[in-house]
């Protein structure tokens, strides 16, 4: 779900984590040779750390998709998919990897990946994971091993859920990690891996947070994409990860030191104007253009959900090497589309004063029913605990059909407009 | 309405339920038993645990185009199927009233999303999220749902339904049992001798009895059952016999299954009103009533979109429907934006061309006021299957 290049000078850190990526496709690229397995896999509810304990690659057709849409590729490749009968109203993240696959599958590297050696169908948060899984094993002919992950519907887990998830990752999803590999599950290798999730969680945290100072040092919707890129993909659970999260923090501390605000695709933002809070997921497809609307008028995301999808590490959780399945369950239930309407509520009205923000703005995609249905009632109730007015705009993740550049433009700048004027109101 | 029932006086009742968005017959009930009512929204929900506590089940499925939708519209964007928008209509309007709690059972991010929501319109009333396993085994999915179903009847009770009680859910289950055997009864009449039951009337009837107490639902259907059979004034036409899919939840208005079946179709097999027919068989009535329900869904519930399918081929159980009914194609009918329905339907139709049987597809909205295209799409696809069985 997260791009992989940072568009403005490159820090330590994006540095590090284009290596990083590098090094993961070239693997990925290379597996039919070295006979390295690999795992499809989705980003919320991802069981990285277990599969890097098997010594298996995880693939994200997520990624995969909306680094398609950052290079341009998915009006040809979701085309593909509706001729060959792919509704035009479903997901397009789904018809984009099915697009891209009959084109080859030529990854975001320009590298071919391999065909999955596993569908690791972690259901957690959408229903369409379902039906995107189901699809790709007639595609593959691939074997399937299904992790339902129940919803919480009332902001809590119970053990009833945190037990089920447990036996089925006992039961089903290691057993079938083991076949795919070949080897035996070890615990404590899979703890390692956990210990590390949690350091570069820790980090992760302290730099979403950062947005908390004035001028907030990053975006945390537009620059956090990329920032929470290794750990919602391939990367939580490794050094690697520890390390980019590391520089990554000492890179803001140094930013807040200068007093700076965010990178954004035109270099540093010069005044913090308006501090908003997002919902949604962003486009892709018109990426850059869509932040610069943002940086053009001095807007800020000071947090997001969309950041979340992968993990809500800022309440508080952390993978627990002691309680290393107990843990995964918990980390699976926990991710943000996964959470009752009412919980992403209060999360954004908490977000709105805890940020300190002017107001929040719903960019409600087409593609997802899973963060869409409902973000009227959610703008309304918003607006209605927080006080602060919110703004809906509409689009697509990587459709490009769907992003009407100069129809969100006008709508950004009314936005923006009336917040400024609700300041100059309030101050007079 | 006379005593004995005709033809025309079960289906007039049936519609006039249908048709009432204030749900009388539910108040009634409520006034005459002084029961609760829980309303649900499509798919399934296991309606004995309801009726064991004392508790009225009633089949939410939306509205149909002479609603209008004065409110839910706020609620959702363009590209959001029809069904949570005219639900949240009916709630706000007040018809929904009489209704105790709604049952939101897990089929979609939509219905997901909306129990959220009724939480939050409703909040003196049960609302519930029924989670429902996409794992089959007994031991890992079969124990998550028992659960789910043991809080689900203590949540009941907390709103002054009777206690659970073994017994009086294994009565539930016999009367469960015996109003899906009347379901199924008239499927299998209708495959048999189309002609003699209309799906226009067929449907009008599932939706009355989702709405009624069981007992009534099962005697209705019985009841008409009898006369179609017995009705030598139906008699066949020249029509094409067609499986329709796609339609589980948000469901087509009237209007369209009339014109599907005025344009040349027999409908054989669908998938409306799926609640009464998703345990395809008796459920067992000894040994423990909650596990012989739990048993059911687990391995004995129709395969959905919905579901996932672990072992057998996707489509399977479609081609396999389509050769019990005798049908010769199939129609695609689908709610616009109806994600399930629409990311299934690739594999449907890879399976079904597979074995060389002829399909088209639309899609419709519960609203949906023009027939003309669908008639005229229909009316060829019937006309293209009689001409290939004569050849
Ligand atoms: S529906 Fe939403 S969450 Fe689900 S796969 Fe598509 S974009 Fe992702
Ligand atoms: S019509 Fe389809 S998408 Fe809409 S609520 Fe029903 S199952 Fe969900």
């Amino acid at each position: 779900m997260t791009p992989t290049t940072q568009t403005a000078k490159k820090d330590d850190s994006q540095v590090r984590q284009k290596e990083m990526i590098a090094r993961h496709y070239d693997k990925l690229a290379a597996a039919p040779q070295t006979g390295d397995k690999n795992v499809y896999t989705f980003v919320p509810g991802n069981l990285t750390e277990l599969l890097l304990s098997f010594d298996l690659l995880p693939v994200l057709p997520e990624i995969n998709s909306l680094q398609s849409a950052m290079r341009g590729k998915t009006a040809e490749y979701i085309s593909l998919a509706e001729k060959a009968g792919h509704s035009e109203d479903v997901c397009t993240y789904v018809k984009s990897d099915i697009g891209m696959m009959r084109s080859g599958n030529i990854g975001p590297t320009g590298q071919k990946l391999p065909n999955p050696d596993l569908l690791l169908l972690s259901y957690t948060g959408c229903f369409t994971f379902l039906k995107w899984f189901e699809l790709l094993r007639e595609e593959y002919h691939a074997p399937v091993a299904m992790l339902h992950v129940p919803y919480q519907p009332d902001g809590r887990i119970t053990p009833a859920m945190r037990d089920y998830v447990v036996k089925q990752l006992k039961d089903d999803i290691i057993p079938a990690l083991e076949r795919i590999s070949g080897r035996a599950f070890d615990e404590a290798k899979l703890s390692e891996h956990l210990r590390l999730s949690a350091q570069a969680e820790d980090d992760l945290v302290w730099v979403l947070q950062s947005a908390k100072h004035r001028p907030s040092p990053i975006d945390a919707y537009f620059g956090a994409v990329y920032y929470v890129g290794p750990i919602f993909s391939a990367f939580r659970g490794t050094e690697d990860a520890v390390a980019y999260y590391r520089a990554l923090r000492s890179e803001i501390e140094e930013r807040i030191r200068e007093g700076k605000g965010p990178v954004t695709p035109d270099g540093d933002i010069e005044k913090e104007r308006f501090r908003v809070v997002v919902e949604g997921p962003p486009n892709w497809t018109s990426f850059r253009q869509f932040w610069k609307m943002f940086a053009d008028e001095g807007a800020v995301a000071v947090a997001s959900t969309y950041t979340k999808v992968g993990g809500v590490y800022d309440a508080g959780f952390r993978h627990d090497p002691s309680r290393p399945l107990e843990s995964l369950a918990e980390y699976c239930l926990g991710c943000y589309t996964n959470l009752g309407l009412p919980t992403r509520i209060e999360m954004l009205a908490n977000y709105v004063r805890d940020y300190e923000a002017d107001g929040f703005l719903i960019n409600s995609v087409k593609s997802c029913n899973s963060f869409s249905a409902g973000q009227l009632h959610i703008l309304r109730e918003v607006e209605k605990r927080s006080g602060k007015p919110g703004g809906f705009i509409e689009s697509d993740l990587v459709d490009p059909r769907y992003f009407s550049a100069a129809n969100i433009k006008n709508r950004l700048e009314s936005y923006f407009q009336m917040l400024e004027q609700k300041r100059m109101g309030g101050a007079a | 309405m006379s005593d004995t029932p005709t033809i025309a006086s079960l289906v007039g009742r049936a519609d006039s339920i249908y048709r009432d968005y204030s749900l009388t017959t539910v108040r009634e009930w409520k006034a005459r038993t002084g029961g609760l009512a829980m309303g649900f929204m499509p798919i399934y929900i296991p309606c004995e645990i309801l009726d064991a506590q004392g508790v009225l089940p009633v089949g939410l499925m939306g509205a149909r185009d002479d609603l209008e939708i004065i409110k839910g519209d706020a609620y959702y964007q363009s590209y959001i199927c029809h069904i949570p928008r005219s639900t949240i209509e009916l709630g706000l309007s007040g018809r929904l009233d009489c209704l105790d709690g709604v049952l939101f059972p897990a089929i979609c991010d939509v219905i997901r999303n909306l129990s959220g929501m009724w939480q939050m319109l409703f909040p003196t009333k049960l609302v519930r999220y029924l989670d429902v396993p996409q794992n089959f085994e007994p031991a890992i999915g079969g124990r998550f749902y028992r659960h789910e179903l043991e809080e689900l009847a203590e949540a009941l009770t907390s709103r002054g339904a009777r206690p659970y009680d073994a017994e009086a859910l294994r009565g539930s289950i016999a009367r469960y049992n015996a109003l899906r055997r009347e379901v199924r009864a008239l499927y299998a009449l209708r495959q048999r001798l189309p002609w003699k039951v209309p799906t226009s009337e067929l449907y009008v009837l599932l939706r009355a009895a989702v709405v009624l107490p069981v007992d009534d639902a099962t005697r209705m259907l019985s009841e008409y059952h009898g006369l179609a059979l017995a009705d030598e004034s139906r008699l066949p036409l020249d029509q094409a016999r067609v499986m329709l899919t796609g339609s589980f939840c948000e469901q087509p208005p009237l209007g369209l299954i009339r014109t599907l079946e005025r344009s040349g179709c027999y409908i054989v097999d669908d998938d409306f009103v799926q609640v009464h027919r998703w345990i395809q068989s008796d459920i067992p009535l000894d040994g423990d009533p909650m596990e012989q329900l739990v048993l059911a869904f687990l391995g004995d519930a129709m395969a959905s979109p919905t579901r996932y399918i672990d072992k057998a081929e996707k489509g399977a159980d479609l081609v396999l429907r389509i050769q019990r009914s005798g049908a010769e194609g199939v129609l695609f009918a689908s709610p616009s934006f109806c994600d399930p329905a629409l990311l299934d339907q690739p594999m449907a139709v890879r399976a079904v061309e597979r074995h060389g049987i002829p399909w088209t597809a639309f899609k419709y909205s519960e609203n949906t006021g023009q027939f003309q295209v669908i008639r005229e799409q229909a009316g060829t696809f019937a006309d293209s299957i009689k001409l290939w069985s004569v050849a």
